[in-house]
């Protein structure tokens, strides 16, 4: 089945993704997703319902460690490449508004 | 015949045998480089010639010294501009990142360090790793040094490009779906991208997580498991790094593949495969079974089913690690905002290339609830039943061989109007990294139109000694490939 893309699902998507979409660009955008979508459709030719979605190829187990402070104060290290930075934090602009 | 003609490896023993300098070794690279830069662009960031030479000095007295001693020691290497290098830019190719200087080195970077490597430079690659012909680098593309017309694959395409173009012995690349064996096979170049979690990824700048991993590009098999074993080992620092039973592969080399088991998975060779490399693909199979190789033909299965999980598992992974560039750490800030969620908004559209949006945007919707299990749990399950299908496979091989890529390097501007298209050309090579298997791709001829093509050589988790011994014996029997810009080296 051919997908649609509607305006709500791609201003959805460009929330989570955090994307700022102009009228050209989200029809694109639209046509893309759409196209890949009928692509991965084919995944459903598989029955899945028996197999577990694998996450983890290798078993993981935790790994512990004694909590020993290694490294000093990284703070200067940190902020460096900060484009805007007051002492020793980062600045960003107004979060309410 | 210049230094850069030689391999890493018989570069580095020619410097232990104090006939060459780190110096001249050093000086040979940076002119190599000067000479071609302006046709390959095979660099995003060369490293200050004055810097370079003080590093070699710094080397040389430690050779001299005794401190150093091992094969790699006092020979120059490029590193993929997607691993962090303490002090110099590393940008990714993406204009987000594009004034970022890492305070930090990545691990596989510091190992190589240590081993008294002189880094020459940063070399270009698809933006954020999200490509397969460089040209998604937001600092132009690279050319391949067989045919500058045409591409030098992706993403890790300056790494293949100046090995190939004899600018460097040996580069650091990564792949996340393909992108080092790919840009081998296009470039003439031998890469291996080892089992899951055998090189450390810290410091790496992550595209999917649970599916990259940093090897070797190099000019042939022996440089490839020098560098392996010099890069190669578990870390602290990346939870996924694993602790191998052993880290020898240079001794593998030599052991020969007499009753070595090889399987042909004949899904690799049918439509879309183009005539000409399957030919030269199954010639190698034939020369390793003239060896005393056991070469039998298999059906792999679900070979069609590859891509789309891996779009799936990439672009999610992607999505959720890309979301760090948001314009407050580190890297490009918009000019013009307001408000905070406005800033990240522009900051990343202006910041991110289409196929880097693309790729988020995908996975983003492939995260979303409603759509999760449809999608995203979906390609988890579909990874299980490809596992499940090359466990079969190496319950009964040693080595499964086929192509890396399905043609020859396409021509530059012919790959990116259409995504998917491009997509389909790496069949051969996202099981391996959905899986978490070794790959090794190296040359096995040139093509009628004077392409080289490669040939893959993928064994089960941890059995990269078994791709050594088979591809060393194969290229013992090859004979090098030369690029035209590695005889305009040599011609010198």
């Amino acid at each position: 089945m051919a997908h649609v893309i509607d305006d709500e699902t791609i201003d959805y998507v460009g929330i989570l993704a955090k994307l700022e979409l102009d009228g050209e660009e989200k029809e694109k955008a639209k046509k893309d997703m759409a196209q890949m979508l009928d692509y991965v459709d084919m995944l459903n030719e598989l029955d899945t319902d028996s197999v577990e979605p694998m996450t983890h190829v290798f078993p993981v187990n935790n790994v512990f460690r004694e909590d020993v402070v290694t490294n000093g104060d990284g703070s200067e290290e940190a902020l460096a490449n900060a484009p805007e930075r007051k002492e020793n934090q980062y600045v960003v602009p107004k979060t309410f508004i | 015949m210049s230094l850069m003609n030689l391999t890493a490896v018989q570069l580095g023993q020619k410097i232990r045998a104090k006939e060459v300098s780190v110096q001249e070794a050093a000086q040979a690279s940076l002119e190599s480089i000067d000479a071609k830069e302006d046709r390959l662009h095979s660099f995003i960031t060369r490293i200050d010639r004055k810097k370079v030479l003080a590093r070699a000095d710094e080397v040389q007295k430690k050779i001299d010294a005794g401190e150093l001693t091992g094969p790699l020691a006092g020979v120059p290497v490029a590193v993929k501009d997607n691993m962090n290098t303490k002090g110099v830019l590393t940008t990714a190719a993406s204009h987000i990142l594009d004034n970022f200087v890492p305070r930090f080195s990545a691990t596989a970077v510091e190992r190589l360090e240590q081993a008294g490597a002189v880094i020459v430079g940063k070399t270009n690659m698809d933006e954020f790793a999200m490509g397969s012909t460089t040209e998604t680098s937001y600092f132009g593309p690279t050319a391949n040094p067989f045919d500058t017309t045409r591409v030098p694959g992706g993403s890790s395409g300056g790494s293949a490009a100046a090995v190939s173009g004899a600018e460097v012995p040996y580069a650091l690349g990564s792949d996340t779906g393909g992108s080092i064996r790919q840009p081998c096979a296009y470039c003439g170049a031998t890469g291996i991208k080892p089992t899951y979690g055998t090189v450390s990824r810290y410091g790496l700048i992550a595209y999917g997580s649970s599916l990259d991993q940093i090897g070797p590009i190099a000019k042939d098999v022996s440089d490839c498991a020098a560098i392996l074993e010099t890069i190669a080992a578990p870390d602290e620092k990346d939870s996924t790094s694993i602790r191998r039973d052993s880290y020898a592969f240079t001794k593998s080399l030599t052991e020969g593949v007499k009753g070595l088991k090889i399987g042909i998975p004949r899904d690799y060779f049918g439509e879309g495969l183009d005539p000409e490399v399957k030919k030269l693909v199954l010639a190698a199979a034939d020369v390793l079974k003239s060896q005393g190789a056991i070469v039998e033909e298999f059906d792999l299965s679900l070979v069609q089913y590859a891509i789309p999980a891996y779009y799936l598992i990439a672009c999610a992974e992607a999505s959720s690690n890309l979301e760090r560039f948001d314009g407050v750490k580190y890297g490009y800030r918009t000019k013009d905002y307001e408000e905070l969620h406005q800033m990240y908004k522009k900051t990343r559209s202006e910041g991110f290339g289409p196929e880097v949006r693309r790729r988020i945007m995908l996975g983003s919707f492939v995260l979303s609830s409603g759509y999760y299990d449809a999608y995203y749990l979906k390609a988890l399950r579909t990874k299980a039943l490809i596992k499940a299908a090359f466990d079969k496979a190496f319950a009964r091989y040693d080595v499964i061989l086929g192509p890396v890529a399905p043609t020859t390097a396409p021509k530059m501007n012919s790959s990116l109007a259409d995504p998917l298209k491009m997509y389909l050309s790496d069949v051969y090579t996202v099981s391996v990294n959905l899986c978490c298997l070794p790959g090794l791709s190296l040359p096995c001829g040139l093509a009628s139109d004077g392409m080289p093509v490669g040939m893959q050589l993928i064994g089960d988790c941890f059995r990269e000694d078994n791709l050594f011994r088979a591809a060393y014996a194969y290229e013992q029997a090859r004979g090098p490939v030369v690029s035209p810009f590695a005889r305009e080296e040599a011609a010198k």
